[in-house]
């Protein structure tokens, strides 16, 4: 009996106690049994979480998946690791082992059976710290093959043919986006993945980051040859310590091993990456604010045009990406436009629902779907009131249009954006009124200061969702709110200006009777 | 705060003394001496080639960047989305009210490190506690040493 036991030790999971559960159970390798720490393996909230592989020589492996594993506990610890030998040690194929403690989880549930997993491939199934793994995995194929071929043009002209749109919120064209800065004159062009997943509630940047590092640098040498830049930048946010080492190793892996540097993979093509680590500004994540925080500078947005594309880092043709964006490239090579097809979208499923964690889905996936079958629905006795997307720059849809198809148009059309992934599911507990005003709070915070209407617009907008809270409001300050949200989102300066107020329009437009019930017709302006 | 900053020397080199390595350069800093100082801050600025200002006008822009020294403990109220849903707003007031610095526990906000399955959690001097009630998060921190 063979035994390959994979355990979480991204950080959600690593929280829980999951490098614990790994180095207990490395006393249990030996000639028949591999022990490794993998990427995210999904359902977050039942973590530490340990997937079992079991090949008894004859058919495929079995799989197993369990979760609510001893973490913290030596004698727990030391049992799950006794039984664990005598199950390696039975020679026979054994009925399915079942851990003296914690639970196993079914992979047959939806949560599991209804996901296309193409960014996430190999995360969870291989070692991040290996590249040896990466690349017996199938890692850095695609780019072999882009290298061999020496025809960016076709390259471009496959992401185009794709359909294949930014990740990370906007979902502009990415093959408009490539061909644009392939177009660019001059030699020196720059990569920039933008790993700065500032929407907080949203980890699926972090998931990849963390547990298929490789796949993400395959995806930018691929951008970056289609392209012809030689130089590229990962700027990633501080507030992920295991993504920035796992990020470093794997760049100093790929260098090591000719997959990043000169002359890759014996080509005439060059590429290397440097890590870029930001230090806690959600504007950052604005692709102009990025490039001035790549160049050492405060990270304010400037106005566009220039768009990066002809002016971007160090004044050079920049192309920007998200770090999901990059990560489909390799999957989409190696499918080919049709079996491709609309692609897949990963989200991070938080908030008031039973099983929260990282799940990806195909594209135009219903939202009812994601939240009630995937992830279980409201905890019992509660029902849903909104899931919220698209984070500080999104809105919330409401419980009775859950039936809403997950694409950029449709999720626009209900006034919020799909954004880079982030599901906070809210129930009927939950008073929207207060949502908007936290969304505000967080874009009053972040506001970089440099134009006006968002400096001095989402400080006014906030106050007058305070006064709504506090029940000091009238009718004409509920109006006042909703002219000024047009006049911020119409006037600012970058992104986070122009969508500051959606969480408040959107919350008004589907939750209207909260802000109603909540202002005081004696109050005077 | 020291007066020079040998420690630092790798990294200046690792950027070449070029302005665009100035947020890497105060990263590390931060990382070896626990915040940037003055002194600090103006031997980045000779290294760099960069006016007092540029370097003061950087630092002071973005959140994570410290000036003055830590306390021993540090304890981050997460306040994200889902945090913010699961009561971390109750967290923070509780937590406001007791005298943490007397026992030399920094308390503090960050926007969401992305394990909310976890919600509603601290960061305790890097480490994430999740799932946390005011009685077991105020039981917690007592039991960090003083």
């Amino acid at each position: 009996m063979s035994l390959c036991l994979r355990v979480c030790t991204a950080a959600s999971c690593r929280s829980r106690g999951g490098e614990d559960l790994r180095q207990a159970l490395a006393a249990v390798a030996g000639s028949s049994t591999v022990v490794k720490g993998v990427g995210c393996l999904g359902p977050c909230s039942e973590g530490p979480l340990l997937e079992l592989e079991t090949a008894s020589g004859v058919g495929h492996p079995e799989r197993q998946l369990f979760g609510n594993l001893p973490a913290s506990d030596p004698a727990a610890l030391a049992a799950l690791a006794r039984s664990l030998r005598a199950c390696a040690e039975n020679p026979k194929a054994p009925a399915p082992w079942q851990p003296p403690a914690g639970q196993a989880l079914d992979l047959n549930h939806p949560f599991f059976r209804l996901q296309r997993r193409l960014v996430l491939k190999h995360c969870g199934r291989i070692d991040p710290e290996s590249i040896t793994e990466a690349l017996a995995a199938g890692i850095y194929q695609q780019l072999q093959r882009v290298l061999e071929a020496n025809d960016p043009a076709a390259v471009i002209e496959l992401v185009r043919r794709s359909g294949l749109r930014g990740r990370g919120g906007a979902g502009y064209p990415t093959g408009l986006k490539w061909a644009t800065v392939a177009k660019m004159p001059g030699h020196e062009k720059v990569v920039v993945c933008n790993a700065d997943e500032g929407d907080p509630g949203a980890f699926m940047d972090r998931t990849v980051l963390e547990g298929d590092p490789h796949t993400l640098l395959e995806g930018m040498a691929i951008a970056a040859h289609a392209v012809g830049a030689s130089r590229g930048f990962i700027y990633v946010r501080a507030e992920y310590p295991l993504a920035i080492a796992r990020l470093r190793q794997a760049i100093h892996q790929a260098e090591q091993q000719g997959w990043l540097g000169t002359a890759i993979a014996g080509s005439r093509f060059n590429f290397e990456i440097a890590l870029r680590v930001g230090a806690g500004a959600y504007v950052c994540g604005e692709e102009t604010a990025l490039i001035q925080s790549i160049e050492g500078k405060r990270g304010m947005p400037r106005p566009r045009p220039p768009y990066p594309a002809e002016q971007g880092v160090f004044g050079l043709p920049t192309l920007i990406n998200n770090v999901e964006t990059f990560a489909n490239v390799p999957a989409l090579l190696r499918l080919g436009v049709e079996a491709y097809g609309g692609g897949t979208k990963v989200f991070s499923l938080t908030g008031d629902v039973l099983r929260t964690g990282v799940i990806e889905v195909p594209m135009g996936t219903n939202l009812r779907t994601i939240v009630e079958t995937m992830g279980g629905g409201a905890p019992q006795g509660r029902t849903i009131k909104a899931v919220q997307t698209g984070g500080p720059s999104g809105g919330c849809v409401p419980a009775q249009q859950l039936d809403t198809p997950v694409t950029y148009e449709s999720l626009q059309a209900l006034g919020t954006i799909m954004g880079s992934g982030g599901m906070v599911v809210m129930d009927d507990t939950t008073n929207m009124v207060d949502i908007a005003r936290f969304f505000m709070a967080f874009s009053r915070e972040e506001s970089c200061g440099k134009c006006v209407p968002c400096r001095a617009g989402t400080v006014q907008l906030d106050n007058l969702l305070c006064r709504i809270l506090e029940r000091r409001a009238n009718p004409a300050d509920l109006e006042q709110l909703e002219s000024l949200c047009v006049m911020v989102m119409d006037t600012s300066l970058c992104g986070l200006g122009q969508s500051a107020p959606k969480p408040v329009l959107s919350t008004l437009r589907h939750f209207r009777g909260d802000y109603l019930a909540m202002l005081s017709p004696e109050a005077t302006p | 705060m020291p007066e020079s900053f040998p420690d630092l020397e790798p990294v200046l080199q690792r950027h070449g003394r070029q302005a665009d390595g100035l947020i890497e350069v105060l990263n590390h800093g931060q990382e070896l001496y626990g915040y940037l100082g003055e002194p600090l801050l103006r031997h980045i600025a000779r290294e760099l080639r960069l006016p007092f200002s540029r370097v003061q006008g950087t630092a002071s822009f973005y959140h994570l960047f410290r000036f003055t020294p830590p306390l021993r403990h540090s304890c981050l109220v997460c306040t994200g989305t889902a945090c913010h849903v699961k009561g971390a707003g109750a967290l923070l007031a509780v937590l406001a009210g007791e005298p943490l610095a007397e026992r030399g526990i920094e308390l503090g906000s960050v926007r969401c490190v992305g394990t909310c399955s976890g919600a509603p959690l601290v960061v305790v001097d890097g480490a994430v506690w999740n799932l946390q009630t005011s009685t077991a998060l105020l039981a917690g921190l007592r039991r960090l040493e003083p």
